[in-house]
């Protein structure tokens, strides 16, 4: 694989996590326990998908083909999407969401942190803006979590089940493959064993705040960044998809 | 509109204890253009009537999430999905805005939902029809918001400062909503046969409604002369939904639609468009209940409260423990 050929498809699976993420996000509009975090979801959802645009734009402008920001959202099948098994699992309750926001979020943000200082000006652009916006959804999630760890018995006991569930999606986000690897030694990209000590220290500390167990390290799953997912993921891509499918080569 | 309910309200009990020279001064006061603010002396049915316009406003807002939020997964674009959740957003922000306007007048936000919940409060029936294809979140943004600012402009000016000055912003972003629906529409009328079909469609299932979102008649509005007196309101039902008819329906016309009425016609005399008769029989029955969507709509609201019953209560649990803390 070229950088070149390295670089769109990381940018693209960038796109994908936020892409899927915000739209997993979006699903929760009006189902909010408390209106202040009906406001506060769909913002950092908008963030989401926001990202999600610049990412894709800024791919298909790489890979100089004519395709558009739309064209990566709505119009690839399944197994070329490559976002983390993690962002596409359900929303569950809202310990459950909580406990996804903080694992991704916590990677996100040392991922994009590193990007900003990456060899490529694009994707470091693009990065330098949206951790921005990350670290600041990471700190109302947290504190979501520490509300909920540390709130009554049931919310306990609730976030500390969503933990131990979603922990074995957290193994995929340092699983190196040759994409990372040209990024990191092409273009100074993230490397995935500093960012994965980094995130469990980060973690660690966020679930102590929390008074919840950090899981043992157990199976985890993967297939995400090679676009075998989830039997979830099919139904999200049928609503997701499905103006564009049902009306081909229509203008919104 | 978004306080329909109002005009079905019934009761009006004014409190005895108040003096006839109260009154006065007060009505003076309105009459001087004076803005009445939160700690001033007011009659008593001034306070209910706020209350209940208010909260029906933002009760409004907040059901109102649910027919734009059914079409949020599935946008046709990116553009149009984060134009729609920012749309969606705004929704939840009005909402917010309007139980803090209307918890100046006494009365706590967990009241207002509970009263919402137990269907004691109203909203307004708009919210009660599916949208059922993309076109209806264009339709809703056109007709449905470009009606709301019929009847919020004047809402700007109303006597009661906090609901005056929470209008100023909603009206300014529902001036984008009522833009970004027309634009949705105007795009659908210049695209394909299938694209066009469906915003005819979707006119002809939004018009009636949304003329029924003025409220009853004026002859059949019972509480509009004391709003009228009191400058809640400004103008009559009638006289805004005529308003909204003569603006919109030239609309539709440079989008290439037909409006779903056969006795629309312009008067020259009088420079205003003549309509059938609306179906009032269909606008008690929605308000009343029964309407295509009220239960789902209800039932989803109650159990998004029931489903985060255990979150509010951590995070109450656990602000409890933090001050107990900080006191020790």
């Amino acid at each position: 694989m070229t950088p070149d050929a390295a670089l769109i498809r990381y940018v693209t699976r960038l796109g994908d996590n936020s892409l899927i993420l915000g739209q997993r996000m979006i699903e929760l509009v009006a189902a909010s326990p408390e209106l202040e975090e009906e406001l506060a979801n769909a913002n950092f959802a908008l963030d989401y998908i926001g990202q999600a645009r610049m990412l894709y734009t800024y791919a298909g402008e790489r890979e100089g083909r004519g395709r558009g920001e739309d064209d990566f959202a709505f119009l690839r099948p399944e197994h070329e999407y490559r976002n983390l098994l993690l962002v596409e699992q359900p929303n569950g309750h809202f310990g459950d969401s909580t406990v996804r926001a903080v694992l991704f979020e916590s990677f996100y943000v040392l991922l994009l942190d590193a990007l900003t200082r990456c060899g490529d000006e694009g994707l470091a652009g693009i990065a330098a803006r949206a951790v921005k916006e990350v670290r600041y959804h990471l700190k109302h999630s947290s504190q979501w979590l520490v509300r909920l760890g540390d709130g009554t018995e049931e919310s306990h006991a609730r976030t500390q089940q969503s933990l131990n569930d979603l922990w074995r999606y957290t193994g995929e986000m340092f699983a190196s493959d040759d994409i990372d690897k040209i990024m990191r030694d092409e273009f100074d990209g993230p490397d995935l064993n500093v960012v994965a000590e980094q995130w469990r220290k980060a973690v660690a500390a966020i679930v102590s705040a929390a008074t919840l167990e950090l899981p043992e390290d157990g199976w985890m799953a993967s297939g995400g960044k090679d676009g075998r997912h989830t039997e979830h993921f099919g139904f999200l891509l049928a609503d997701l998809q499905y103006m564009q499918r049902t009306y081909p080569g229509a203008t919104w | 509109m978004y306080t329909q309910g109002l005009d079905q309200a019934g009761k009006s009990d004014a409190a005895g204890a108040e003096t006839k020279q109260q009154l006065e001064a007060f009505q003076a006061r309105i009459d001087t253009e004076e803005k009445i603010e939160a700690k001033d002396w007011m009659p008593e049915a001034y306070r209910r009537t706020l209350i209940r316009q208010i909260s029906q406003h933002a009760h409004s807002e907040i059901i109102g999430m649910q027919p734009e939020g059914n079409w949020l997964t599935r946008a046709p674009t990116l553009k149009r999905k984060a134009i729609l959740l920012a749309k969606v957003q705004d929704e939840a922000g009005h909402g917010l805005y309007l139980y803090s306007a209307a918890e100046t007048l006494g009365i706590s936000r967990d009241q207002m939902v509970a009263d919402l919940l137990s269907g004691k409060a109203k909203y307004s029936s708009i919210f009660n029809y599916p949208t059922l294809t993309w076109a209806d979140i264009g339709a809703i943004g056109w007709l449905v918001d470009g009606a709301a600012i019929m009847n919020q402009i004047p809402l700007c000016r109303c006597s009661y400062g906090p609901y005056s000055r929470a209008m100023i912003r909603i009206c300014k972003e529902e001036s984008f909503h009522q833009r970004q629906g027309y634009e949705i529409m105007l795009t659908l009328a210049r695209g394909t046969d299938e694209q066009k079909a469906m915003a005819q469609d979707a006119l002809n299932r939004f018009w009636w409604p949304s003329l029924m979102m003025f409220g009853p008649s004026d002859a059949a509005s019972k509480h509009s002369a004391q709003s009228m007196a009191w400058k809640i309101k400004r103008f009559s039902n009638d006289e805004l939904r005529q308003k909204f008819i003569d603006v919109t329906v030239p609309q539709a016309e440079y989008l290439g639609l037909t409006v779903p009425d056969d006795k629309l016609r312009f008067n020259e005399e009088t420079g205003h468009y003549e309509h059938s008769d609306i179906d009032w029989q269909e606008f008690f029955d929605v308000i009343s209940g029964n309407g295509p969507c009220n239960e789902q709509r209800m039932a989803k609201r109650r159990k998004a409260q029931d489903d985060g019953a255990w979150v509010r209560e951590a995070a109450k649990a656990y602000a409890a423990k933090k001050l107990a803390e900080e006191a020790a």
